[in-house]
């Protein structure tokens, strides 16, 4: 008999299946379940965007790309950073890679030696801790706070450095807590890096999910660019999640190193995705602003829901997801969630999933129609109701 | 704001005022307002449901009937067409470019009764100089809302 178990290496065994996964596994075969649960567009890819992948299978593109991706698609993807974000990058200094996911994966490994930190501000998505700790990395974990609107702060920042600290990740706009860091909050933290040779990984994939409010690049920020991997992808933004296609953007000295990794893990990003996503950003400018339009009526009539309901809800500045909380009721957000799955057949993820500082608090994501938000509230309505 | 409150109804008119309020950030005074404005000059018509008709009366059939017509003098296109309209078993009325001068689409409790109503009431106007039915077998998609399959998008119901 072999015994699997000593055979899988311990950072890998360590990595525990995500404690919610019970609880996932439950609502997701669970009857009659409205959710609000998911991290991922309602929207289907824009028609064009799909059409352009179909025609590059009639044109018979099926073959393995360079390994950094179509040079076409990184100079349009330069093009678009410059002409979204102002931040300018050459081709040379573009990966496409297999999502988002995969660039945040690769930065990590690229750049994680053992024993050394990477500090992640919670709460926060779920990869950037386990990801640390397979590339033999300790996270150091900055749990931000309410009270700031979960943005992470020079202090904090600062507090969390030391000598081994080699990276930073900032993931804003955030999943969970829809934050936002604005241009000023990211100057207070180039003025803590400056002066270091921390590397900030800015997962932006929600950049163009926002609010009210322009997204800003740390990259746009005087001397972080060459410190900063910018890592950015098609899923949020022109809904392509099943597509996998992602960057990273950074200077040539890390892109280099980090593709090595892809290159041999990877070969390429998927060709077809790479030809609808030349279009995506060639065309498509007009699809996104549409959806972001019918994003933010859902965003200001969830939130008003929440806060209707008596559980206070801040207004989120970017990504799609509510995070209100449920202190009031006296329950942990496990309990919450469970009970309120069990009880009214209504799906949210607690925010504990999200790291420690999550309680307190459930993530709702609004990509959904307004009548299907509107049924969740009244059932979550009913649910407070019960618990009095 | 107008342009927002149409897109918002023109997908789901069951929305109140106050919900439109609410996702669009006004107020539902200017709401009502706007919505006064469009039903009085007439951009807004009226609020329907979308129905699968086939689900509620198997027999139930539609049929979309090509009318060609000579105009006679003093009786254009418009006239017959309101003429026309003005049954209540016909759904629509269009003039078209093409094969046909008016297309319209009929609906009944039977076959019988749309082949009825084309044979002694459509056939026999002044002006039509010939009609051609085609019955709808099956609707997969009306108002923008498809009709077949369930609404499962694909999605799990909770992912990170």
């Amino acid at each position: 008999m072999i015994d699997y178990s000593k055979l899988i290496a311990p950072a890998v065994k360590e990595t525990r299946p995500s404690g919610i996964r019970r609880f996932f596994d439950i609502a997701n075969t669970m009857e009659g379940v409205i959710s609000l649960g998911v991290g991922e567009p309602d929207f289907r890819t824009p028609w064009q965007i799909r059409s352009a992948g179909i025609n590059s299978l009639r044109r018979g593109h099926t073959r393995y790309t360079a390994n950094r991706g179509l040079e076409e698609l990184r100079l349009e993807i330069c093009r678009y950073l410059e002409r979204r974000y102002e931040v300018t990058y050459a081709p040379e200094e573009v990966l496409v890679t297999v999502g988002g996911s995969e660039a945040i994966d690769m930065a990590v490994r690229a750049i994680c030696a053992p024993g050394d930190e990477i500090i992640i501000p919670q709460p926060s998505y779920v990869c950037y801790e386990p990801i640390t700790r397979m590339a033999g990395g300790v996270p150091v974990i900055i749990n931000t706070r309410a009270e700031n609107g979960f943005k992470l702060t020079a202090q904090e920042l600062r507090a969390a450095i030391t000598e081994k600290t080699k990276a930073l990740i900032l993931p804003y706009p955030s999943n969970p807590t829809g934050a936002v860091m604005r241009r000023g909050d990211l100057e207070a933290i180039a003025e803590v890096l400056r002066d270091t040779d921390i590397i900030c990984i800015s997962d932006e994939i929600y950049s163009e999910l926002t609010y009210g409010v322009r997204h800003v690049s740390p990259a746009a920020i005087p001397e972080m660019r060459e410190r900063t991997i910018l890592i950015n992808g098609f899923s949020k933004a022109f809904s392509m999640t099943g597509w996998r296609l992602g960057y990273a953007a950074g200077p040539t000295e890390l892109i280099r190193e980090i593709t090595k990794i892809h290159q041999y893990a990877i070969m390429c990003a998927p060709t077809v995705s790479q030809h609808a996503a030349i279009e995506a950003l060639r065309s498509c400018d007009g699809e996104v602003a549409l959806m972001v339009e019918e994003y933010d009526m859902r965003r200001r009539f969830i939130v008003d829901g929440f806060n209707k309901l008596g559980l206070d809800c801040r207004e989120p500045s970017g990504a799609f997801y509510a995070f209100p909380s449920i202190a009031k009721t006296g329950l942990s957000s496990e309990e919450f969630c469970e009970r309120l799955l069990y009880s009214k057949r209504v799906a949210v993820v607690p925010g504990t999933a999200f790291g420690d500082s999550g309680e307190g608090f459930i993530r709702a994501s609004y990509c959904y129609s307004l009548e299907h938000i509107k049924e969740a509230l009244y059932r979550i309505g009913e649910f407070l109701e019960e618990l009095k | 704001m107008r342009t927002e409150i149409l897109r918002l109804l023109e997908k789901n008119a069951r929305l109140t005022d106050g919900e439109i309020a609410t996702a669009l950030g006004v107020s539902e005074s200017e709401v009502r307002a706007e919505i006064a404005a469009l039903r009085e000059s007439g951009i807004i018509r009226g609020y329907k449901c979308v129905i699968d008709r086939a689900a509620v009366d198997r027999d139930a059939v539609s049929a979309n009937i090509e009318v060609k017509l000579t105009p006679k003098a003093g009786l254009g296109f418009d006239e017959v067409a309101e003429q026309i309209a003005a049954y209540p078993q016909v759904d629509a009325v269009y003039l078209m470019s093409g094969s046909c001068d008016l297309l319209v689409t009929v609906s009944g409790k039977s076959f019988r009764e749309v082949a009825s109503f084309v044979a002694e009431e459509l056939a026999v106007i002044d002006s039509v100089t010939g009609t051609a039915t085609q019955f709808i077998m099956r609707r997969y998609k009306e108002f923008g809302v498809t009709l077949f399959g369930d609404e499962d998008d694909g999605r799990s119901k909770l992912s990170l």
